[in-house]
């Protein structure tokens, strides 16, 4: 996806409520071939990214979320929630995609951010 | 003195250590580093524990950000210097940045020598140096496959292990007749061959390598003999070179290495060397307690005025694998002036070896047991005449005048202040006695930070602690290592404080016992969950965002992010009605593989997460529920046919199975548990690898314990025998409540039980038949909460979230406005 393109109101979309989320789990949105990791942090910090381990794809949102990141089921990779970027030593980076509360809703953006 | 431009080129393990000697004497440098790599100074020696997985980076770093910026020094990374202007005094990097200096040290250590067979540029070949070599070893392990290593010294065994632990095949190729023959004789050698290969390492001596094959990525290794070995990665590891070619280009004198005199100043007396690059007195170096002695020097000159100078000596060797024994310094030639003395004990495979000359030992090597190392080198070291003790020296220092017989604590004290303790370091007794008493120190971590006493690779840490202990007494308690990095605490203070504290959830651990982390780690938290879980049953909620997806979902999570199922069977029995269920399951939802465990039932390989419930649902409804094959809990019951249709069989072996597993399935543990019961001695269900395994025998069920088959492989150790299945359905149950009061998150029965020892595991609940009853009491109370089939539990709505998309959108391009999920 092209990241230069500015992010339209189109492109932001209600997704539902914070309570759909479990406290440091996630939940996913489908947006056709791609998957969105919708996570929620112990402190109801929301942030999403695609559902793709820079490693191996392993699925983000099945691993275990602790101190703003989220540890990949598959060969616990460390993953920052904010940036998408592989933790340590590990190097790689999954992309991430724009988030807003309005109350307890959620509104996620589809296009990837910068 | 007034202020002073240092730089450094090269930021690895001999300038860090200069840098701490010279800010202990002087704050008068303004210090500019350039390194090749792009990260701080960390570790070298621990890569292979890292390579192994037992340790992380974050584990094996030196000097933090902080610490750099705490001394003002300017670190660039990723910045190799390309040249050296001695007139003008500066150096230049890659990326163009030029520094002044008044003092240059140059630490570039060595470049790994890679042999240029053909094919050694294929992509798959990689050194054993840096982080980077390591990463991409992993990367290459969790493609699986095998991997050739070429070269049997430290450095390649090192990496064979690691790659071995990370699970791949793995072949060593060495050119000799024997493993490590620069630090080992052929007999130490050939136990150590020995050794690997029992661990599933193949190793290939007198091997020469002719090519490597592959277009692109290597595919394979050739030999002389004509002999190809399939590999998807080859580690090269037979030899380094000192990194000259910048100090070469400068016009600095250069032999093997940058020629350095006792004082470490370079042929320009502006410019030092230290490190693997460095050479004095016609030596060159490999290992860091040289290195360390060479810092040490650079600084004091640095700083001013001294008459330090480095001096050569013996550095012992280890192999820094986990469980591997070995210990060698100085001579072990064979010659004409060369006495030997020869300890052999093929039972316990140990092998002692004792070099002297002229009455003074000159060298050691020593397989198995290593304890008396140290003193052959203090012996080595002190070069003092050994005659009167020549009878007895072998069997080493406890059997010298009178015997401190086996206790560990006597040998380091009747140690001698100037006794080596850590050898990578050069610490002795006396100055870690003398730091605990000046300083005050407590705890290990105090002793590395102030002494640096086993604070690189660690193999010291016992005799350190024993130096402590004997220096501060009773005040001293052992500490374990904390759990992860959100505690010092370890997992046996963490379990003893949450029941002595009453403590009843993950918060109120963390608070009470002042964890460092906001809300923990994927480390921690899962075992914190385990160990509330088993102490406070029917009231701890299980907190399910803390269990591994595995657990959460009751199934287990594959390569690409599918599932597999695996309904239980009672102890391995089925009937057509369940085989006929499976087969509707699998072709009604398309589910592409179906297999036969190692653990006697069927797996159905492939399922998509959101299929999970309603394959289940059709599972339950045919009388089947959850196999646990995910769960750290009653895995399996292996049973094999017994006395119902086999010839030998004296018991009801597969009857017995299948009452133990209905008795303990469901229950959570600290590791995975697996039973089996088999027929006879015979033993076709291989009852004596188990967790907890019973034989039947004529007079009734011997009960057996502590096995393993996984990584490690570890036979049983006899409980004891009993007449009825009763009997070892109590024990069985008094046994795992026992393990689950005390064992450590991971940690399986065999490892509890080395810990706790079977002696005490043996009294309490065989000996004791009153511990008995109440563990097996215990047990059976916690099971009314834990036997709940999960998948019957989510069929019917539980953690529905788990299984369905929270939004479903179309293509990117469509702009109705979504309603948000229920
Ligand atoms: C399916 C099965 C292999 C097979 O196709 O036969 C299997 C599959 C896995 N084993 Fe196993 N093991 C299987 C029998 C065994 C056996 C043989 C046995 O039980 O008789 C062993 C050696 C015996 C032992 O445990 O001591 C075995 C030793 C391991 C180990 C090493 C454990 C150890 O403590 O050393 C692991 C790794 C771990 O648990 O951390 C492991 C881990 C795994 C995992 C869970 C790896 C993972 O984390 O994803 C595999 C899950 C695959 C899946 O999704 O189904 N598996 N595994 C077997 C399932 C048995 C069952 O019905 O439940
Ligand atoms: C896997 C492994 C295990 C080991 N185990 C042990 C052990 O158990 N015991 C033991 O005593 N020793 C062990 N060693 C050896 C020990 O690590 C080395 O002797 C030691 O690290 C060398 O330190 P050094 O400072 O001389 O060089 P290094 O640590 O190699 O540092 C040199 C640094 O300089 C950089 N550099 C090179 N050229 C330039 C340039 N032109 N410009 C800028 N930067 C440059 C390099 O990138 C590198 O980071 C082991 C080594 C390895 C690789
Ligand atoms: S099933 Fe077991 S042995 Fe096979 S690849 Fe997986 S973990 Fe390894
Ligand atoms: S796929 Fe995420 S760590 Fe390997």
């Amino acid at each position: 996806m092209n990241a230069s393109v500015q992010n339209t109101d189109l492109d932001w979309r209600l997704i539902g409520t914070i309570d759909d989320i479990p406290a440091q789990g996630a939940r996913c949105v489908k947006n056709g071939e791609t998957t969105i990791a919708v996570f929620r942090t112990a402190d109801d910090r929301i942030f999403a990214l695609e559902d793709k381990c820079p490693h191996r794809n392993g699925p983000l949102s099945q691993g275990i979320v602790h101190d703003g990141c989220v540890t990949c089921p598959l060969h616990n990779w460390v993953i920052s929630l904010e940036t998408g970027t592989a933790q340590g030593a590990d190097e790689g980076r999954t992309a991430s995609f724009p988030v807003r509360l309005s109350g307890r809703d959620i509104y996620l953006n589809l296009k990837p951010g910068a | 003195m007034s202020r002073q431009r240092l730089v450094i080129i090269g930021n690895g393990m001999a300038p860090g250590r200069m840098l701490e000697h010279l800010f202990e004497a002087s704050d008068q440098f303004d210090v500019t580093i350039f390194n090749a790599e792009s990260r701080v100074n960390y570790d070298r020696i621990m890569l292979s524990p890292v390579l192994s997985g037992e340790k992380s980076f974050d584990d094996i770093v030196i000097h933090d950000d902080a610490w750099y910026a705490s001394h003002g020094i300017t670190l660039h990374r990723g910045q190799k210097v390309v040249s050296i202007d001695r007139d003008a005094q500066t150096v230049t990097s890659e990326g163009g940045i030029t520094a002044a200096y008044d003092k240059l040290v140059i630490a570039t250590g060595s470049n790994p020598f890679i042999i240029p067979v053909p094919g050694h540029k294929l992509s798959g070949v990689v050194a054993y140096r840096d982080l980077d070599d390591v990463q991409a070893m992993k990367r290459a392990a969790a493609l699986g496959g095998r991997a050739v290593v070429i070269g049997g010294g430290l450095l390649g065994l090192e990496a064979a292990a690691g790659l071995k632990a990370q699970g791949m095949e793995v072949t060593v190729l060495h050119l000799m007749p024997t493993l490590m023959e620069r630090q080992l004789d052929p007999a130490a050698g050939y136990l150590l061959q020995k050794e690997l290969e029992g661990r599933g390492i193949e190793v290939r001596c007198g091997a020469n390598t002719k090519q490597i094959l592959g277009d692109t990525q290597v595919e394979g290794v050739e030999l002389e003999d004509g002999t190809v070995i399939e590999a998807s990665l080859v580690v090269m590891a037979v030899g380094i070179r000192p990194n000259v070619q910048l100090a070469q280009e400068a016009g600095l004198d250069v032999g093997r290495g940058i020629v350095t005199g006792t004082d470490m100043k370079t042929s320009d007396a502006n410019i030092y060397s230290v490190g693997e690059c460095a050479e004095v007195d016609g030596r060159v170096y490999g290992l860091v307690a040289p290195l360390y002695t060479m810092a040490k020097v650079a600084a004091a000159h640095l700083a001013g005025a001294t008459d330090a100078a480095f001096a050569h000596a013996e550095t012992p060797t280890k192999l820094k694998v986990t469980g591997v024994n070995l210990y060698s310094v100085g001579e072990f030639g064979d010659g004409p002036e060369l006495e030997d003395v020869v300890l052999r004990d093929a039972k316990r495979g140990t092998y002692k070896r004792v070099i002297l000359k002229d009455n003074k030992v000159v060298g050691a090597v020593l397989y198995g047991d290593v304890a008396d190392g140290m003193w052959y080198n203090e012996l080595l070291k002190s070069a003092d005449c050994v005659e009167a003790m020549r009878e007895t020296l072998i069997f080493g220092q406890a059997h010298q005048g009178g015997g401190a017989a086996a206790d560990p604590l006597a040998a380091i004290s009747n140690l001698s202040d100037d006794a080596e303790i850590c050898g990578c370091n050069g610490i002795c007794k006396g100055q870690i006695v003398n730091a605990i008493k000046d300083k005050g120190l407590t705890s290990l971590a105090e002793v590395r930070a102030h002494t640096k006493a086993s604070a690189s690779c660690g193999t010291c840490t016992g005799l350190v602690e024993g130096v402590m202990a004997l220096t501060l007494g009773d005040t001293f308690a052992k500490k374990a290592e904390g759990m992860c990095g959100c505690t010092d605490l370890g997992h046996g203070d963490v379990r003893r404080l949450i029941v002595a504290k009453g403590l009843k959830s993950i918060p109120a651990v963390m608070q009470e016992l002042e964890w460092k982390s906001s809300g923990g780690c994927a480390k921690c938290r899962p075992a914190l969950n385990y160990y509330l879980l088993s102490d406070w049953p029917g009231e701890y909620v299980d907190d399910q965002q803390s269990r591994f997806i595995n657990e959460r979902v009751h199934a287990n999570i594959q390569k690409d992010g599918t599932y597999s199922v695996v309904p239980r069977m009672w102890g391995g029995m089925t009937t057509s009605d369940e085989l006929r269920a499976i087969a509707d399951v699998v072709d009604k939802f398309n589910i592409p593989d179906v297999k036969v465990t190692g653990g006697q039932r069927i797996d159905l390989l492939g399922v998509k997460k959101e299929d999970l419930p309603a394959v289940w649902k059709d599972l339950n409804d045919a009388g089947m529920i959850s196999g646990h094959a995910y769960s750290k809990g009653l895995r399996t019951v292996k049973t094999c046919v017994g006395s119902t249709w086999c010839r030998f069989g004296t018991q009801d072996s597969t009857g017995l199975g299948i009452k133990l597993e209905k008795f303990m399935w469901g229950s959570w543990t600290p590791a995975k548990v697996k039973l089996a019961v088999t027929g006879c001695p015979r033993n076709c269900a291989e009852a004596t690898c188990k967790d907890i395994g019973v034989i039947c025998v004529d007079s009734g069920y011997q009960i057996v314990y502590g096995g393993a088959a996984g990584l490690h492989i570890q036979g049983t150790t006899e409980l004891g025998t009993v007449k009825t299945e009763d009997e070892v359905i109590e024990i069985a149950g008094a046994m795992t409540q026992m393990y689950r009061e005390q064992g450590f998150y991971l940690e399986r029965i065999y490892k509890w039980a080395d810990r706790v020892g079977y002696d005490t595991v043996k009294s309490v609940i065989f000996d004791d038949l009153e511990s008995r009853r109440a563990y097996y009491e215990r047990f059976v109370y916690s099971q009314q909460f834990a036997q709940v089939d999960p998948w019957s539990e989510r069929v019917s709505g539980v953690d529905k979230h788990e299984f369905n998309p929270m939004a479903v959108f179309g293509l990117p391009n469509d702009t109705t406005v979504q309603e948000p999920a229920e």
